[in-house]
């Protein structure tokens, strides 16, 4: 499975996370978000740069209660909360922002 | 306590029951797939707000090593996300202190902070375990 933007092919698994992490770029996460139902706004994008980073320093993708903590250490309390990541990723942050910032599903996902 | 998360109803039935867990690991982290099991099994059972011991012996103690450069035997490497250890409420990290030196190692090869145990330390820890799980 996969899907193709300008000429670019990305391929994806069955749940639809891409299923190579280096193909991620920009034009990915529109179409990925889309998919999703989420409309991007620059709240959407910290959310996902922050997941790309944690990705880059841990090699996985934190699970929900790890990320909260981790967004509020990092971008102060008002957004490391579930309300706020909920708000911007309704389906659970987990899920459709580590799918949206190319990441595997989360271990530990429950 | 209320979270808007899919996990609340399953943390709410078992916060009466808080167990110790140590997980040891023997084995160097690759050409087998324990280590890696092992740690997605620790990262798992964080969710469940246990107690959680990690034990390091044998060769188990090579996961720690800084520098772990797998490129060459096609392997992802992994040793990065025992630092995420701790932003998973795991913090205790134990290495047994023979196989660290038999190996030629001290804790400043280590890519996370260790307490280092010598073997009856080590007998009076896995003692005190409700769960003992080794890979």
């Amino acid at each position: 499975m996969g899907f193709e933007i300008n000429g670019k092919t990305y391929e994806t698994d069955e749940e639809g996370y891409l299923v190579n992490l280096a193909e991620w770029d920009e034009e990915a996460a529109k179409y990925l978000a889309i998919e999703e139902k989420v409309e991007m706004t620059e709240s959407h994008w910290e959310v996902i740069n922050f997941l790309r980073e944690y990705y880059n320093d841990y090699q996985i993708a934190p699970a929900v209660r790890v990320l909260t903590k981790a967004i509020g250490k990092k971008l102060g309390p008002e957004k490391g909360n579930s309300k706020y990541l909920y708000e911007l990723f309704p389906y659970g942050p987990a899920k459709q922002a580590c799918k949206i910032a190319g990441l595997p599903k989360p271990t530990g996902c429950i | 306590m209320t979270e808007s998360t899919g996990g609340i109803e399953m943390e709410e039935d078992m916060s009466g029951t808080v167990k110790k867990f140590a997980f040891i690991n023997r084995k160097a982290p690759y050409g087998t797939i324990y280590a890696l099991e092992s740690l997605e099994v620790v990262l798992i059972s964080a969710a469940f707000d246990q107690d959680v011991s990690l034990v390091f012996a044998d060769d188990g103690v090579y996961q720690l090593k800084k520098g772990q450069a797998t490129k060459a035997v096609g392997m992802k490497n992994f040793s990065p996300t025992y630092r995420a250890l701790e932003g998973y409420d795991i913090e205790k990290l134990y290495v047994e202190k023979s196989s660290m030196e038999a190996r030629g190692l001290t804790t400043d090869d280590l890519i996370v902070d260790v307490e280092v145990l010598d073997s009856a330390e080590m007998a009076a820890l896995l003692e005190e375990q409700d769960v003992v799980l080794s890979f």
